[in-house]
């Protein structure tokens, strides 16, 4: 900086006006270049359409006793299942200890409704869709990697980190569930 | 071998005027001339090769924008139409869908002839960094193109890929978002990844200016190794042209005619079927396979128990190769007078194909029979996890571990002082 501005070691080593003026016109700039690219980097994020399409109803006697329906909300598949007493059990009484991710099956279904289990269909290892009903603990399979979850969706083996994902849903009457 | 002296001399009138204003002539004269080592062998085609890929992407990709339409509703209809109706359509898509893997054939060779001559020691590590960067992109370039189709693979693949960003902690999540432009992989992920698709390749060719600036700064590496003394520049180099044009010329003949095999005879090769499906979000196919080009990197990931542990491996074995001029310790060039060397790295090369095929197999399935052995830590001895790893370590063990230890306790054989006297056997010259 400052070659014009010639000291006793020849350096320019004191801070001089004209340095100031070259880091604040240089600072200026970089502030007024990132001013500019945000709102080309924020555009990128979801547009009001998008968002708009935040929640869905869902009637739940459309699920028989032991069977799971796939829905689409927000572009992602959520599995509604109904799980048999031997799941519901199965999911109850598995010790927390045995789980990768520890979370109680009551903490990831509403109460009065624990038959019904609301997840997120994407497997949290790399989001392909698990297969319904197979795998070593009877509730999901990843055909992608080889995860395995329980009937509570928990992760028990394989490279997935996280249980399949409850999402935000609050029961609008007995039988009829809105998502988002 | 840069710093020759131009021998163009402008003759027509309209030549002379150009050159005081903007010697463009004298630009490609000079660069014919270049003065190149006599020695170069067919493994040192490739670069022209891949010029011609990167040009042969380009004008079929040019073309295929103009009937593709990056919607979701009607990607996979357009592309149907342009395999159908538009006049040799078929023919453009096979050759820009082939072509993506001919040009990966082609950076592979490539990068494993730099790495054999170790072409990128000093004083070339920026011609090696500027490569690397250049297969980075090729890699984006070609993830994004696949996704355009919006078949099933497309689809799962784009799933797969962007769910890798997921993984960095904290900060994963909203990236994921903002790179998708929704929760889901979805219309403004196809028009975003379109856009980049069209972009990318104009900023690889802008890379492979700085990757040829770099060459002719640095100046040609060659089999035996070593730098061309001043005084040798006349008897061990030749002009570029007419010498290596030809050359390159013969060698892609070649190529094209391999090319030409795939493009007319066995078009969906190198493909997949699942991509021949619509992309659905709600049905995951059984087997997810990336292209074949990214399979070692694909199994690398799978090697990894831990999410974002694979993700990091796998862009480690890319990262990898950036610093690989300062891991080599090795005053010795060419692998040619290095034994040892030569061994760790014909083993590095059937690792790599080892990774591949197994990036492409079911993690627990056995690799050899039908048999169990034991169960080692998460999985059985004798399945493809476990050969996975054993290759992704050697892998990278090859860069962190050998380069830097044989180069220093290694004794390489005599290297000659010109190229050219290992052929004439160390007698005097006699001729030129």
């Amino acid at each position: 900086m400052a070659e014009s501005v010639v000291t006793e070691n020849g350096e320019g080593g004191d801070a001089t006006r004209r340095d100031f003026i070259h880091i604040a016109a240089g600072a200026a700039a970089v502030g007024a270049g990132a001013m500019l690219a945000w709102p080309l980097i924020n555009s990128m994020n979801p547009a009001a359409d998008t968002l708009a399409l935040a929640s869905i109803e869902f009637d739940m006697t459309k699920v028989q006793e032991g069977q799971q329906i796939v829905i689409k909300w927000q572009g992602k598949p959520v599995f509604v299942r109904y799980r048999t007493p031997r799941e519901l059990q199965e999911a109850t009484s598995t010790p927390l200890s045995a789980l990768k991710d520890p979370q109680a099956d009551a903490d990831r279904v509403k109460d009065g409704h624990s038959q019904y289990l609301v997840v997120l269909g994407n497997c949290t290892h790399l989001g392909c869709i698990p297969t319904f009903g197979s795998g070593d603990f009877g509730g999901w399979f990843c055909p992608c990697h080889g995860s395995h979850y329980d009937t509570s969706g928990r992760i028990r083996k394989g490279p997935a980190p996280k249980n399949l994902v409850v999402p935000e849903y609050a029961y609008l009457s007995d039988t009829r569930i809105k998502i988002g | 071998m840069s710093d020759h002296e131009s021998t163009y001399v402008p003759k027509t009138g309209i030549e002379k005027w150009l050159d005081t204003r903007l010697p463009i002539v004298r630009f490609g004269a000079d660069y014919l001339a270049l003065p190149t080592p006599r020695n170069l062998n067919y493994w040192y085609t490739f670069g022209a090769i891949l010029a011609l890929c990167l040009v042969i992407q380009i004008a079929t990709g040019i073309i295929l924008a103009m009937h593709y339409v990056p919607n979701t509703e009607m990607a996979f209809a357009s592309v149907e139409r342009i395999m159908r109706d538009v006049n040799g359509g078929d023919l453009i898509r096979y050759t820009h869908a082939n072509g993506a893997s001919m040009f990966f054939i082609a950076v592979y060779l490539h990068m494993l002839r730099g790495l054999y001559y170790g072409s990128y020691k000093a004083p070339r590590e920026m011609i090696w960094i500027v490569g690397c960067l250049i297969f980075f992109l090729m890699i984006a370039t070609a993830f994004l193109g696949y996704v355009l189709p919006w078949g099933q693979m497309s689809y799962w693949g784009a799933e797969v890929i962007t769910n890798l960003i997921g993984a960095i902690p904290v900060v994963g999540e909203p990236i994921l978002i903002w790179l998708r432009g929704g929760p889901a992989i979805d219309n403004a992920t196809l028009n975003r990844f379109f856009s980049l698709h069209y972009l990318l390749p104009f900023v690889i060719a802008g890379c492979v200016v700085l990757h040829l600036w770099a060459l002719h700064t640095a100046g040609q590496n060659n089999p035996v190794g070593i730098l061309i003394p001043k005084d040798r520049q006349a008897k061990d180099t030749v002009p570029f042209h007419p010498y290596y044009t030809v050359k390159d010329g013969f060698a892609i003949i070649l190529f094209l005619i391999l090319f030409a095999v795939f493009v007319f005879f066995m078009p969906n090769a190198l493909g997949h079927a699942d991509n021949y499906i619509p992309a659905n979000p709600l049905v995951t196919p059984a087997h997810i396979v990336p292209e074949w080009y990214m399979l070692p990197f694909y199994a690398i990931l799978r090697a990894i128990p831990d999410k974002f542990g694979g993700v990091m491996a796998m862009f480690g074995a890319i990262g990898v190769l950036f610093i690989l001029p300062w891991l080599d310790t090795s005053k010795v060039r060419s692998m040619r007078y290095r034994p040892t060397m030569r061994t760790f790295f014909i083993l590095f090369v059937i690792v790599g194909l080892i990774l591949g095929w197994c990036g492409a197999q079911l993690p627990d399935a056995p690799v050899i029979g039908d048999f169990k052995t034991f169960i080692l830590i998460d999985g059985d001895l004798n399945s493809y996890l476990w050969l996975t790893r054993f290759a992704t370590a050697y892998y990278f063990a090859f860069f962190l571990i050998i380069m830097p230890l044989v180069g220093l306790r290694e004794t390489p054989q005599t290297i000659p002082a010109t190229i050219s006297e290992p052929v004439l056997s160390g007698t005097e010259e006699t001729k030129g």
